[in-house]
């Protein structure tokens, strides 16, 4: 094996980018063809892309490689108003209730361990992952999901795949793949108050693109990121996707570690045997990148997007931008009832969302909470509602009473799942409704057909919830 | 040579004018509800080619058709290549919005570019994407943005032919066997069954921490 990854390095290839450090980590072998084969040691399934994967291992007659390295979880179809003795036989849409038989019937039938509908720990894929253990530093991590580059804030290669790669990574272990990219990201400096992760990375959208980082594994590195939590760091790896990168990285260090240890299972002599290896995952001083770009994290104000791109976004006191100089604008600002110059916290909301895998950790409730507290749902809100990542997120924010706070205010707390991010269960907008939302994706209809979707921090949608508008949360 | 064989794509070219068009608008969430491979082309593009709500299992025929999206215009309905704009695909890495272009009858998507993932999964389902300049994109939408004209893309040469003009493409030599041959990536990577446990073995020994689970 040595042999081929020598031959797989060139000679210029001593200063290595983190990225470049763990494709050559899980480089296989080179194939004819000029991809790569590349080992994958996490697969995270969810109901909805992996039912045509399993079937096609049926049809060749197919084992899955390594049984434990995939992990299962009902989340993107499943109702929130569940309680504590609620199975798959009471979803009432009988569609939706199909696609979580089916992952039930598949764990089962190959032998793979699902956190079912009834589990505790049941929860968004990607927020369950880091919390049980299950995302390490160092790993390649893969799931028919394209918000998997979430657990590329943990130093894991981690990307979204489609279901023929689901099914090839199920029966071989391995992606046939070539390689990305470099670029770097670096976030520098102190935040304002009041401006979180999920603004500073809609900030790089709107700056970069939503093709911007097309091909490109992004690197976010400098003293910003170094100074976030990991539920941060994840909120900004969740959306490197929504800037065009499949891959989002950031190198393992005292924050990350800290995470691990008190989220895993592993043995303490095995973790500190690890601990030397993670530490060592980071981009060489004089790595090359491809692509590089800097921002000054201090100028940046709360964010909140217009249109139906997750690029369209603007400063909250901003203005919309003019029409007329593009037809992606026009198409936009028709689609959400927005026009030109107009100011941003003039427009009345419908619908609070504070949920999904880019802002549904404890760290987002908390922020939500605060600006909650002793407060009421304004009446123009038709609905405000919280749904936690996970079973274990709930019950942490049960513990800290966050619940209370969010009920006493008028919001419903609902349990965990996919929920409003893309309405495939009973959580959607109706036409025209106008919701602020804690999501990824502002796309037309992706919260219900002709839903209006403006992302923003969870601080931002709780005081939406509170004052019917956006406004200034200082 | 063999009948599965496609070195030839020809048709009538649908385009669309927008950037930035994401899968949730090339199959909306509603349908990957279905746990099959098939049968959703006729949900392609769903919200612009209908003003009501659809439910997976509704026919195209029950349901209120929006008449001036293009694809419901009869001289598009058999529309084999998509002319569209950049970044098309972005979003959701849903390989059903491949299904539904293929099963709508698309064999190939001309673009100024594409969402990684799903080019990826075109390859897996023979669809082409092709990637061109974007003047090229533009000269392309003068042509063929007024009227359904034919199209030939000659796959082994790599050039479009639009009958005036034959414009070469770029794209891996061992991508575009996938479209022309059709081939199986699991039954490919099975043959090197034996490098992947080696490599495995050899993993085991220096993580040991990865195969550990609860």
């Amino acid at each position: 094996m040595a042999m081929l990854n020598k031959n797989f390095l060139s000679l210029n290839d001593m200063s290595r980018t983190l990225y470049d450090k763990l494709w050559d980590e899980h480089h296989v072998s080179k194939l004819d063809s000029g991809e790569s084969l590349i080992y994958i040691d996490r697969h995270y399934l969810h109901e909805v892309t992996s039912p045509q994967a399993f079937e096609g291992l049926e049809q060749k007659n197919i084992k899955p490689w390594r049984l434990d390295a995939n992990i299962a979880t009902p989340d993107h179809n499943v109702p929130t108003v569940r309680g504590s003795s609620f199975s798959t036989d009471q979803i009432n849409d009988e569609i939706s209730k199909i696609q979580v038989v089916e992952l039930d019937k598949n764990c089962n039938k190959f032998g793979i361990k699902q956190f079912d509908i009834t589990s505790n720990n049941q929860g968004i894929v990607h927020v369950i992952g880091p919390e049980l253990g299950y995302t390490i530093p160092g790993m390649t991590i893969v799931c028919g999901d394209s918000h998997t580059s979430t657990h590329g804030a943990f130093g894991c290669l981690a990307m979204g795949i489609g279901t023929s790669e689901v099914e090839h990574v199920l029966a071989t272990q391995t992606l046939k793949i070539s390689k990305l990219k470099n670029m770097n990201v670096v976030f520098s400096g102190k935040p304002m108050p009041g401006v979180t992760s999920k603004d500073i990375i809609l900030y790089l959208i709107k700056k970069i693109g939503t093709a911007g980082g097309n091909g490109h594994a992004i690197e976010f590195s400098g003293d910003y990121i170094e100074s976030i939590s990991m539920e941060s760091r994840m909120t900004i790896c969740n959306m490197a996707i929504e800037a065009g990168a499949k891959v989002g990285l950031i190198a393992p260090d005292k924050t990350t570690i800290d995470y691990v240890k008190s989220h895993s299972f592993l043995d303490q002599d095995v973790m500190d045997f690890a601990i030397n290896y993670w530490e060592s995952l980071k981009s060489d001083a004089n790595a090359c990148f491809d692509k590089e770009i800097s921002i000054d994290v201090s100028q940046i104000k709360p964010q909140v997007t217009w249109g139906t791109s997750p690029e369209m976004a603007i400063d909250f006191d901003g203005s919309i931008p003019a029409m007329s100089k593009s037809k992606n604008f026009l198409l936009a600002g028709s689609y959400m009832g927005v026009e030109e110059d107009q100011k941003l916290t003039d427009l009345q909301f419908d619908k609070v969302f504070i949920g999904s895998c880019t802002n549904s950790r404890i760290e987002d409730l908390r922020e939500a909470a605060k600006v909650v507290l002793g407060k009421k749902v304004d009446a123009t809100i038709k609905e405000a509602i919280v749904v936690p990542g996970s079973g274990a997120v709930k019950s942490e924010a049960e513990s800290e009473g966050l619940d209370v706070i969010f009920k006493d205010a008028g919001f419903i707390w609902r349990d965990p799942g996919c929920s409003m991010c893309l309405g495939m269960n009973p959580d959607q907008l109706s036409p025209y409704e106008r919701c602020a939302s804690t999501s990824n994706r502002n796309f037309e209809g992706r919260q219900g057909n002709l839903g209006r979707t403006h992302l923003m921090s969870p601080a931002m949608a709780a005081y939406v919830a509170i004052n019917g508008r956006v406004g200034n949360l200082l | 040579m063999n009948e599965n064989n496609q070195n030839l794509i020809q048709g009538i070219v649908a385009s669309i004018d927008r950037d930035n068009i994401d899968t949730d608008q090339i199959i909306p969430t509603e349908y990957l509800k279905s746990i099959k491979k098939s049968g959703f082309g006729e949900y392609l593009f769903d919200g612009w080619r209908y003003h009501d709500r659809g439910k997976l299992g509704m026919s195209s025929d029950q349901r209120d058709i929006n008449s001036s999206f293009i694809l419901n215009h009869d001289q598009y309905r058999y529309s084999s290549v998509l002319l569209t704009k950049d970044n098309f695909g972005c979003g959701s890495s849903r390989e059903h919005a491949v299904w539904a272009l293929r099963d709508f009858g698309f064999k190939a998507v001309i673009a100024s570019s594409f969402g990684d993932i799903f080019y990826n999964n075109c390859f897996k389902n023979r669809v082409l994407p092709i990637i061109l300049d974007k003047e090229i994109i533009n000269e392309l939408f003068n042509l063929y943005s007024n009227e359904p004209l034919n199209i030939t893309i000659f796959l082994d040469k790599k050039i479009v032919d639009t009958g005036k003009n034959q414009i070469p493409f770029q794209v891996d030599n061992n991508l575009l066997e996938r479209i022309i041959y059709g081939l199986d990536d699991v039954d490919i990577t099975l043959k090197n069954k034996e490098i992947i446990k080696v490599f495995e073995q050899q993993r085991k020994k220096d993580k040991p921490w990865i195969y550990i689970n609860e």
